[in-house]
């Protein structure tokens, strides 16, 4: 067994686990901060994918930005513990069902109808920030500009929408 | 050298989890959560199949997709934050009030 290997079968365990881990934890906070070190994951994952540039937005835009943003809400809801509603019983044994079928669909058509020809290349030899960073620059600024400024009209909106969604509320109360 | 197998099928399992999140938990954050893991799953994908094709389109693409979960985010806390003000709980079976 080859380091690279390795080193992808353990960050593989990792994420796995930790994305359990967010879906068992009965606490909200142990739960975001489980799909915290699931994106830390990924961003080394995308590391040894020869990306390190969405590696770094990984780790700025979600787990800093939006993670953050999530514990900011679950604090301020103080919705750490939700009391138990009653749930369906035969709910968790049909969702565990189905989602075992949709992961058999999707391994079996991934795997032998849509396989990717070849390996990934090893990070040391395809890999370099500078040049990266320079090539998607320019593929982003030459070839995808007008979904670069669709982008960012969409952020805008969200923006005006999150505000309008807070105001709107404090309107009514006064 | 790691076959692109692997990762396709890591993704495969971290988008089951995502799934299963979504039906199992009805606590309205963490089925949001869940999106965002599903998304994750969605971009780890890409850029796999970009790496094995050798080609930038995946990375741009990953990168327009974390630029639209974070507006996605955004709004979205808003609103169940607006919820949780008017039901006093993000329990999504409390949001029934437009079932008919």
């Amino acid at each position: 067994m080859t380091l690279d290997l390795a080193l992808f079968l353990l960050l593989a365990l990792i994420a796995i686990a930790s994305a359990l881990g967010m879906l068992i934890s009965r606490n909200t906070v142990y739960s975001a901060l489980y799909l915290v070190l699931n994106f830390v994951t990924v961003a080394v994952f995308y590391l040894l994918l020869s990306a390190p540039f969405i590696a770094m937005v990984q780790i700025t835009v979600y787990a800093g930005a939006i993670m953050v943003l999530f514990l900011f809400v679950i604090m301020l809801l103080g919705a750490e513990g939700l009391p138990k509603s009653e749930v369906l019983p035969w709910q968790k044994p049909l969702a565990i069902g189905l989602s075992v079928l949709l992961f058999a669909e999707a391994a079996y058509l991934l795997v032998t109808k849509s396989r990717p020809v070849g390996n990934v290349l090893p990070p040391a030899e395809a890999v370099n920030a500078t040049e990266n960073l320079q090539q998607l620059g320019i593929a982003l600024f030459r070839d995808y500009l007008l979904p670069f400024e669709v982008v960012s009209i969409l952020l805008l909106v969200a923006m005006v929408g999150a505000i309008v969604l807070t105001k709107k509320e404090r309107k009514a109360r006064q | 050298m790691i076959p692109v197998d692997y990762y396709i099928i890591l993704s495969a399992i971290l988008f089951t989890i995502g799934v299963l999140g979504v039906l199992v938990r009805r606590n309205a954050l963490i089925i949001f959560m869940s999106i965002e893991l599903m998304l994750n799953a969605a971009n780890l994908a890409i850029v796999a199949f970009g790496s094995v094709f050798e080609s930038f389109s995946g990375q741009i693409f990953v990168f327009f997709v974390i630029a639209v979960a974070a507006a996605e985010v955004a709004v979205g806390l808003a609103l169940i934050v607006e919820i949780f003000r008017s039901k006093r709980s993000i329990d999504v079976d409390q949001v029934s009030s437009l079932k008919g």
